[in-house]
């Protein structure tokens, strides 16, 4: 699965696409893959304050329950309510499946996450383990 | 040097075979066990579970233990370690039963199976089967019969699911419909004389587990010959995920969870496994006396009725919010697609419709206590 370029990475398996002072945020098809059939995605509301490296939600497979954590700094805009009712949406598509966007607060914090290529290669080392 | 050996961790006689299926890998009790299949393979744990339910599914089940009593005495000494009534076992028949410490708390639950005269076969837990030996030997000494371990000697796998009859009826020359739930016989498997099958399983299913030789060829073998024979039945092959949300449809005990050395039978609800008109046995005494004294907490069925998923260990909590059980199995159930649980609670809060609620990452979310189990399979 090559993972996308137009975003950055966390070592916790989150993405984040910056759109202008705007972020999308979501998790990785590695971490999807890891959770296994996914049945419950629970974000924050609208006007909620995220903290980078701090988290901000659960997600549940049938197995095994997971935090979200932060990439950024921001406040949440908009949720999306669509995981809420079709969580599986994040098993089949993950890379396209944002679960909240953010106003940035900070942008010189993604300079701290992983790119594209690099996230491929802490992947490919953590399921070596 | 120490006697006692450093843990390591175990694999069955099939681990390579689930590693290359690419499946998911966990430890589980000390064993390194497959948790699901890739997609690819039909797998992921609702798939795995559906299949179970709407056709087969076949599972690795070699990390059980297998204890053998055989010898002059050996329905006294099985009488005498299990709480169900072995007595009444034909040749060929099997009982779900328990072995209980002298508190009348569980050292594991098992199967009793026996296969002859003089002879019967306990399939025990994973995580137990240590301790589950030394307690079956060490308390059958006074009898004339020989305990034995053969917990490495098999290669166990379960063939699950409303077809698991056909799949298996074509690898074997044994007649499988004369074979009744709770019944074992032996014939022929995929070229293999006398194979142990057992109308047995944990899925709430029919279905088959059959022992075959461990070693590794064998077991690559038969595992890989049931799957071809599946095909047409869309045999998928599942891991410990699936059979851990099968077994919770069908409210069946998980060691550690539902039964331990701290549960008693009658708060576990096993009553009708428990024969007290047997004169004796370990643990009978005090189940007397617990039982006069009167049973204080019991296993009750849990459905969310709000959005949240319980799980094993979270707090169960009256509608005024105190605490007043605990959770010991808790998951989505794929096939009755709600989440369930089962959880510990003091008696009047057991009737059923009683509204409850389950702390969930610091929050009360509604639940109902709910008919058991869960799920029935449909009569035929």
């Amino acid at each position: 699965m090559p993972y996308p370029s137009d975003r950055k990475y966390t070592r916790e398996h989150e993405w984040i696409q910056v759109n202008g002072n705007s972020a999308a945020v979501g998790i990785t098809d590695y971490a999807q893959q890891s959770l296994g059939d996914i049945v419950f995605v629970e974000t924050p509301k609208v006007g909620a304050e995220l903290t980078a490296g701090k988290t901000f939600g659960t997600v549940e497979s049938v197995k095994a329950v997971s935090d979200l954590f932060s990439p950024a700094s921001g406040t949440v805009t908009e949720v999306n309510s669509e995981l809420a009712t079709a969580p599986e949406k994040v098993n089949s598509d993950a890379h396209g499946s944002w679960m909240v966007r953010i106003t940035l607060k900070n942008p010189s914090e993604l300079d701290a996450l992983l790119s594209a290529a690099d996230y491929e290669k802490y992947v490919a080392e953590e399921a070596g383990h | 040097m120490s006697a006692v050996e450093a843990p390591t961790i175990r694999k069955t006689a099939l681990n390579a075979v689930h590693r290359q299926m690419g499946a998911k890998m966990v430890e589980f009790n000390g064993w390194d066990m497959p948790v699901e299949y890739p997609a690819s393979l039909g797998g992921g744990i609702i798939n795995e579970h559906m299949a179970v339910r709407t056709g087969v599914g076949i599972f690795d089940v070699s990390h059980m233990g297998d204890i053998r009593l055989a010898g002059r005495q050996a329905l006294a000494a099985v009488q005498h370690i299990s709480m169900n009534d072995a007595s009444r076992l034909a040749i060929g028949q099997a009982q779900y039963s328990a072995l209980l410490y002298p508190q009348g708390t569980f050292v594991d639950d098992v199967i009793v199976h026996r296969l002859g005269q003089d002879e019967y076969l306990l399939v025990i837990n994973a995580g137990t089967r240590e301790k589950d030996f030394n307690w079956v030997r060490d308390n059958t000494r006074q009898f004339d019969c020989a305990v034995e371990n053969l917990s490495d000697d098999f290669t166990q796998i379960a063939i699950q699911g409303p077809k698991a009859v056909n799949l298996l009826q074509k690898l074997t020359d044994a007649d499988l419909s004369a074979v009744k739930f709770y019944w074992v016989t032996r014939g022929t498997v995929c070229g293999l004389k006398d194979t142990l099958m057992g109308r047995t399983g944990y899925t709430a299913e029919d279905g088959f587990e059959i022992y075959v030789p461990s070693d590794e060829g064998t077991s690559a073998f038969v595992w890989n010959e049931i799957l071809i024979a599946g095909k047409e039945f869309g045999v998928v092959p599942c891991g410990l995920g699936a059979r851990n949300t099968l077994r919770l449809e069908g409210k069946l005990p998980l060691y550690g969870h539902e039964i331990s050395d701290t549960i008693n039978v009658w708060e576990a609800g096993l009553d009708r496994f428990c024969k007290m008109e047997k004169p004796e046995f370990i643990g009978r005494d005090a189940l007397q006396k617990a039982k006069a004294a009167g049973v204080k907490r019991t296993l009750v069925g849990l459905e969310m009725t709000q959005r949240g998923i319980a799980r094993d260990g979270y707090k169960v909590l009256d509608t005024a919010g105190r605490e007043i059980g605990y959770i010991t199995s808790g998951s989505p159930a794929p096939y009755l697609k709600k989440n369930i649980a089962l959880a510990y609670v003091p008696r009047e809060f057991e009737g059923l419709g009683t509204p409850l609620q389950v702390e969930i990452r610091g929050q009360a979310v509604g639940a109902v206590v709910v008919p058991t189990p869960f799920y029935k399979r449909p009569k035929k």
